[in-house]
């Protein structure tokens, strides 16, 4: 297997990307025409990847598990999409938001690949508002910025809290023009089952047809992976139900390093767990954090009283709250990143302040801005501030027009009214920063194979930022990868259509008809969801938002326990040539019992606490995470090595010449 | 609470189906309807009998997947939410929850609940862009200001989410509130005026061509979307198409 090297061009940081923009290879429109390329995954990376290519002239196969590539779930993304445009003119410039991102990743990420995401950003806006993405304006006609975690400026786009739907949308009307003239080939509910190696190169793909069963075989020049990320190894996620690491692990497994996979982002907002049948958690967006105000009660009596319904938060005086992110860290205040603010939220949960039954939930209140934006509306209308009425139906109105949607979805899920009481959240596992390991152009250790957008690991280091999920989906697909991709195609333009029939294919084909066989076959006695239920459970206790060696340790073992029970006992329904749920999902939650205990072998091994990453045996006397820069500042890509136990760690030491590393602190 | 279901079972697309009585008890009132349906699926799986088909993903009222006409209506009966956000508290103890896939010509069925609805996608694809290559070399976000009311019509009609409840409460399985919403949006931006010509003729002459129904004005489609698409929309792109069709 090749070494580690990461391809980071020479230069100054701000030259690099137009540096090696300019000095790559590149392929003639006459010979893309000859040229296929398969995308799997239709998240923002994904269809903005399709459409970049299939306009560039290149042939493109995308392929969705969903029933369109509309429903990738992109399309949940709230709150807003970051940009160093400096529109507010509050001193934002690439470089602040550059730094930022680092920072935020708690220096755990690749510098040149960071700024050149701050580089891009600002095309991603330009870009869609060309194609008709409806972003907030104000009354100017110009475009509105909000805030968000771990900056000082405004510089998030968005479109209320349904951005990354309209983003999706964008990128998914980009994709059927292309579909329309025939560059893209799209195949709706199919599933990558795995990857073709020929000669060392990615060649094509293996597919299941989820309405017919039926297994297929593409073939490519390249292969690029834009499945997202893996946060339903936790079971319960903010995730969609689909979402599902099968893709990366499949490409690991044949070659692929896999990096950092224990950098998981549990999100500080999310409407708490109800009960056992819960299937999957909601987010409520970060943008929220712009004007809610994140508190418990100082007083556990006061606390009991609540949880015996005996008490109503509202009537808790105001001397009377803990707002404990505006006590702890007085410079961000609830606008703390999000790795800071989940595990706050943890630390007085732990201590006995939990506001519902189960004890995991803090409040999240409006009254303040609904107050303060009332006064606002009154005052710009010459009516009376002081009617107490009249200034709380404005200040709501005030704030329907900006988080309606999030609002609404509380209410049915929670069957209470945030505009009259606290909204309680809980932490969420969300995101995954970790993922595939790719160089600087977006390559994974398999020539020819790609990894894009939340797949990869490489720009959010140890915490991602909130708003930067959906930058990187759109500057990997639209503005990286359909450049950087070329430098490999050039060699291929007189390779021609590469056959499906070879040997490789046949094996590949072979060993996916085997795996699912095997499903229908076992006649178990557990269902897949029992299975999966039990992992989210021991990864959730033990490599959750605090971890620990002993914990860890345990992890490893369960996993691998429960993996070996699931080839024994697990209970597939049905026949394989017929659309079968439970069929798809044993193949998922195969994998995730896979990736699950790599996961906690990467934990265990980083014995430092960075971003989400939060070992106990390394932190301050305050309770912050402490990092061991001397012996951690490097990115662990794991190698397969036949199974998650035995995989190899090969460290990319990470360089900063830009930027000091410091102590994160948001005090 | 103990409920009694009456779901649609179809084997495949070309299989004859039928309505099977079910009884479900121990539901929480807390639970979402698609949790209902994975607590029935799990239960059928253990009696070793072929769990009950349906599409779902974000399970947060956005990705527009799930699909299910229940006791008569699409999403059921609260308004405003899709099945994933329509949570068993709506229902009563002893209820019978009747529930049958999205109908329509153009969306023929796949298995039990889940429906083909790519004709949508065909659809978007006949027209529903602006013809903007992604190089990146466009001019700057700011440099044509929109009024805010025009930007603000343009994201509702945005939000529409590609369910196709508004073909399943149609009773000519009209997909005009669909279409509409993206002529809409394109309509209320200077982006997509350049060509709306082609954009409103091309859609409109795809979802003929798809087998969807005529539109007679009946309002269903509005009252049953979950993203409350208004049918100014509808009204919007009949101008539009009139436009159009004398342009020629």
């Amino acid at each position: 297997m090749a070494k580690l090297d990461s391809k980071i061009p020479q230069g100054s940081l701000s030259e690099k990307w137009t540096n090696h923009k300019s000095n790559i290879n590149l392929v003639s429109p006459a010979n893309k025409r000859m040229i296929d390329v398969i995308v799997v995954g239709t998240g923002l990376a994904g269809a903005s990847a399709s459409a970049t290519l299939a306009e560039l002239g290149y042939n493109v196969k995308t392929f969705c598990f969903q029933d369109s590539p509309r429903r990738a779930h992109s399309i949940a993304a709230q709150g807003g999409i970051n940009a160093a445009k400096n529109y507010k003119g509050d001193g934002d410039s690439t470089y602040r938001l550059f730094y930022d991102t680092i920072k935020g990743g708690d220096y755990r990420s690749r510098e040149s690949n960071v700024y050149r995401l701050a580089e891009v950003s600002t095309n991603i806006i330009d870009q869609c508002v060309a194609q008709g993405v409806p972003f907030a304006r104000d009354y100017g006609g110009l475009l509105d910025n909000r805030s968000f975690g771990g900056v000082l400026v405004s510089r998030t786009f968005y479109a209320k809290g349904q951005t990354g739907q309209q983003l999706l949308l964008g990128a998914y009307s980009a994709m059927n023009r292309q579909i329309g003239r025939g560059k893209i080939k799209m195949y709706n509910r199919h599933e990558m089952m795995d990857l073709v190696l020929i000669d060392g190169k990615a060649r094509g793909i293996i597919t299941r047809n989820l309405v017919s069963g039926e297994i297929e075989r593409h073939s490519a020049h390249a292969v690029v992976i834009a499945s997202g990320g893996y946060g339903n190894v936790f079971f319960l996620s903010t995730n969609a139900m689909g979402s599902n690491v099968s893709a990366t692990w499949k490409i690991h497994k044949r070659g692929a390093y896999f990096a950092n996979p224990c950098f998981t982002q549990i999100h500080p907002t999310c409407i708490p767990v109800s009960g056992e049948h819960q299937s999957k958690l909601t987010l409520m967006s970060e943008s929220l954090r712009n004007d809610g105000r994140i508190w418990v009660p100082k007083r556990i009596e006061d606390v009991k009283a609540i949880r015996e319904g005996k008490l109503q938060p509202t009537e808790i005086a105001e001397e009377d709250r803990d707002y404990y992110l505006e006590r702890r860290y007085p410079a961000f205040g609830n606008l703390v990143p999000r790795d800071v603010a989940s595990r706050a939220a943890k630390e007085r949960c732990d201590a006995g302040f939990g506001v519902n039954k189960t004890g995991e939930a803090v409040y999240l209140d409006f009254a303040d801005a609904i107050l303060r934006y009332g006064k606002e509306q009154a005052h710009v209308k010459g009516w009376d501030e002081s009617d107490t009425v009249l200034v709380k139906k404005l200040g709501q109105q005030v704030v329907r027009a900006k988080y309606g949607n999030l609002f609404q979805m509380y209410e049915k899920i929670v069957d209470q009214d945030p505009y009259e009481t606290p909204m309680m959240i809980y932490p969420a596992v969300h995101y995954t920063m970790g993922g595939v390991w790719v160089d600087y152009n977006l390559m994974t250790s398999i020539p020819g194979c790609y990894a894009i957008g939340e797949a990869n690991f490489s720009d959010h280091g140890a915490n991602r930022l909130g708003a930067s999920a959906l930058m990187q989906g759109l500057a990997d697909g639209y503005f990286v990868l359909p450049y950087t991709i070329g430098d490999y195609l050039a060699d291929d333009i007189r390779t021609g259509t590469i056959s499906t029939d070879s040997p490789e294919f046949e094996a590949a084909e072979k060993e996916v008809k085997q795996r699912l066989e095997a499903f229908i076959n076992n006649k178990g006695k557990h269902s897949v969801d029992y299975y999966h239920r039990k992992l989210g459970k021991i990864m959730w206790d033990k490599c959750g938002m605090s971890r620990n060696e002993k914990g860890l340790k345990e992890a490893l073992r369960d996993i691998k326990a429960l993996r070996e029970d699931f080839y024994k006992n697990v209970n597939v329904p049905g026949v394989t040539n017929e659309f079968n749920e439970q069929l798809a999902k044993a193949g998922r939650v195969a994998d995730f019992l896979e990736l699950g205990e790599l996961f906690a072998k990467d934990a265990l091994e980083r014995t430092e606490s960075c971003g989400g990453h939060f070992r106990e045996e390394s932190q301050t006397p305050e309770g912050e995470a402490l990092r061991d820069d001397k012996n951690f500042t490097f990115v662990s890509a794991w190698e397969y090595k036949g199974e998650p136990s035995k995989a190899k760690l090969h460290k990319e030491v990470l360089n900063y010449e830009e930027i000091e590393v410091k102590t994160r602190s948001y005090k | 609470m103990n409920l009694t279901l009456k779901i649609w079972r179809q084997a495949n697309a070309k299989a004859k189906g039928e309505m099977v009585t079910y009884s479900i008890s121990d539901v929480s009132p807390d639970m979402s309807f698609l949790e209902m349906m994975d607590m029935h699926n799990e239960r059928l799986i253990d009696r070793g009998e072929d769990p009950v088909a349906f599409d779902h993903d974000c399970r947060e009222g956005i990705c527009g997947m799930c699909s299910m006409f229940i006791n008569g209506e699409a999403h059921g009966p609260d308004r405003l939410v899709t099945t994933c956000q329509l949570h068993m508290r709506k229902f009563k103890d002893g209820d019978t929850l009747t529930i049958e896939p999205f109908r329509a010509n153009a969306f023929p069925v796949i298995k039990d609940l889940a429906v083909d609805r790519s004709a949508f996608d065909r659809i978007q694809q006949a027209g529903g862009f602006v013809s903007v290559n992604t190089s990146g070399n466009t001019q700057d976000a700011n440099a044509i200001p929109i009024d805010k009311h025009d930007a603000d019509k343009a994201f509702d009609a945005a939000t529409c989410i590609g369910c196709g409840a508004c073909v399943a409460s149609c009773k000519n399985a009209s997909a005009m509130l669909f279409v509409s919403a993206k002529v809409s949006q394109y309509a209320l931006l200077p982006q997509g005026k350049i060509e709306a010509t082609d954009r409103v003729l091309n859609m409109v002459n795809q979802m003929d061509e798809e087998g969807f129904g005529n539109c007679t004005n009946t309002g269903a489609c509005e009252v049953e979307c979950p993203k409350g698409i208004s049918l100014e929309n509808i009204a919007r792109m009949n101008r539009e198409y009139l436009t159009a069709s004398l342009k020629g």
